[in-house]
């Protein structure tokens, strides 16, 4: 079973109901779409991932919110890539959104208004990657002792840690 | 130290409540879970999880290691069920090469993956029914736990921390006499079920204390993040083994329990039930195990039976190149989720062509389902809540990582 190519080209894939609902919402909130290995990646403006989880959730395009993580593609810009994974049970079918950020502004919209379950994601990527979630009830480190410096998961930081 | 300052913080609200610190080391939290009570005489006004004492970096340390490497470190996340973790990770890393598995691979993971859930659920039995106060069910439970361990230990040498799971198939072909093994024990299990069942769900004393504790709405618990059992129990009939099987769960007949009342009574039921179905999924593997190879032909990713490997030149090569290189898996990124017994069970894996992993998060059902807490144990008493821990069946070594 060889690998397909991915599909980039977010004209092929406008016929996806989640890529077609958010372009008919806000086509300038969708900066591209991607469907790789199966799995369906919708790329979204900074501004907009908040307003474009309430809109799939208040669509019925998805009921549940699996995952909230991060990639630090360090030294490249923007740096961080934030991936929430959306799940639609009744639709069997899972999507990811993603947000890129910078390194100079680590800081998004919270979620945890429309998802409460995104309260301990959240909190796990400002502990470990640094990112700031605007909005958040209680942004405190959640792994890490209150004093530790740095954050682990990001690039820059070493494997055996600083000593 | 920092986790002995005054944090996370939470001040009393009023003056005629007070703050109560239960844990870490608490028996019934069952690890190191440390929870901030605010309490007004026995009734919980406010709760807050405070986690972190088990983290040590696994995701870090993944992006060090070659991508077989990682293997051996998925076992420590939960250390329950181990292979469960073995199979969301290399389904992962399968899924981003596009590596075909044979069947009879396939159907070795789904017998011990169910397995494995059986061993869980019985952990997760032993220790709730303990913490309720029915001392012997945790002697019962153990019992069995231990045929299970010494099969695991027969089909791989290591009686916890197994690793047989491997990108592209299996460790080793099942030794003789296995499948006898897992026979006699499914055999014989349900009458097992049976005297847990006959200690446990006609006892009123039981009943008491679970039933209406704890209770979360289907709405709340889709919202907070619950999966697994603890949704099913909340009256939502959504599994991944069913609807959006993998590795072959499509061709096995099994029913999914599902309960209202989503109390911690509700999800007892729940995975007692479980029980019974993984015996039967188990069941029918067992019965319908294909012949063939349990390694997927892939000679530049899967390690070479050793009797090649001494023979023929090629083998040693890749060998010499896999252990000492690794192998490139191609750019891109998946999320691969599977049915943990705790819940979705989900790892995110980020490639950027070379031989080790650019990103692994793993997406531990324990960690989403914790943050239900207080929400079910909010405005009810301090002895609740150690039925409610027990009843969303937490392991801590997944919710640190």
């Amino acid at each position: 079973m060889p690998l397909a190519p991915a599909i980039t080209d977010i004209e092929q894939l406008k016929d996806r109901p989640m890529v077609a609902d958010l372009l008919a919402w806000r086509a300038d909130a969708v900066q591209g779409a991607r469907f790789d290995r199966d799995e369906l990646t919708i790329f979204i403006a900074r501004e907009a991932i908040r307003e474009a989880c309430a809109r799939l959730k208040a669509q019925g395009l998805t009921d549940f919110l699996s995952d909230v993580t991060c990639a630090d593609y360090y030294p490249r810009e923007p740096r961080f890539e934030l991936a929430y994974h959306l799940l639609s049970m009744k639709r069997k079918e899972r999507v990811r959104l993603k947000v890129r950020l910078s390194g100079d502004d680590a800081s998004v919209e919270s979620i945890v208004s429309i998802w409460p379950s995104a309260n301990f994601f959240e909190r796990e990527l400002f502990d470990l990657f640094g990112i700031r979630f605007l909005g958040h009830p209680y942004l405190r480190r959640i792994m890490l002792p209150e004093d530790w410096e740095g954050h682990p998961l990001r690039k820059d930081y070493p494997v055996e840690g600083y000593r | 130290m920092g986790h002995l300052n005054p944090n996370p913080v939470l001040d009393a609200t009023e003056d005629k409540s007070m703050i109560l610190n239960m844990g870490p080391q608490h028996p019934s939290t069952h690890g190191v879970l440390r929870l901030l009570l605010e309490i007004d005489g026995e009734t919980i006004v406010r709760m807050m999880p405070d986690i972190g004492f088990l983290h040590t970096g696994i995701e870090k340390t993944c992006e060090a290691k070659f991508y077989q490497q990682v293997v051996p470190l998925t076992d420590r996340i939960d250390y329950l069920c181990p292979m469960v973790n073995n199979l969301c990770y290399v389904m992962a890393v399968e899924k981003l090469l596009g590596l075909e598995i044979p069947p009879r691979a396939q159907w070795m993971r789904v017998l011990l993956a169910e397995l494995q859930r059986i061993s869980s659920h019985l952990v997760w039995l032993g220790t709730h029914a303990m913490d309720i106060g029915a001392m012997s069910v945790f002697l019962y439970c153990f019992r069995e736990r231990e045929d299970l361990l010494r099969i695991y230990e027969m089909v791989s040498g290591q009686r916890m921390m197994t690793s047989y799971f491997r990108i592209g198939g299996l460790a080793l072909d099942p030794p003789l006499g296995f499948f006898e093994k897992v026979k006699q024990f499914l055999d014989r299990f349900p009458e097992k079920i049976d005297e847990y069942e006959n200690l446990l769900t006609g006892n009123f004393i039981f009943i008491d204390r679970l039933k209406g504790v704890a209770k979360i709405s289907a709405d709340d618990a889709l919202a907070i993040g619950l999966t697994g059992p603890s949704l099913r129990a909340s009256g939502v009939d959504f599994d991944i083994r069913r609807d959006m099987p993998y590795c072959g769960y499509e061709n096995f007949k099994f029913s999914v329990p599902v309960q209202k009342e989503g109390d911690v009574w509700a999800r007892y039921l729940c995975r007692v039930a479980e029980l019974r179905q993984s015996r039967e999924i188990a069941k029918q593997a067992l019965e319908g195990m294909p012949s063939g190879p349990t390694k997927a032909d892939a000679p530049k990713i899967v390690l070479p039976d050793r009797e090649k490997m001494k023979t023929q030149m090629e083998a040693l090569i890749y060998h010499f190149k896999i252990v000492t290189e690794g192998f490139a898996v191609p750019a891109g990124e998946v999320y691969h989720a599977i049915e943990s017994p705790r819940g979705e069970m989900g790892y995110y894996i980020v490639s950027d062509g070379t031989a080790k992993p650019m990103r692994v998060h793993m997406r531990s059902p324990s960690y989403a389902n914790l943050q239900a807490l207080p929400q079910m144990c909010e405005g009810r008493l301090i002895a609740d809540v150690v039925a409610a821990i027990g009843s969303i069946d937490i392991v801590l070594g997944e919710i640190d990582r």
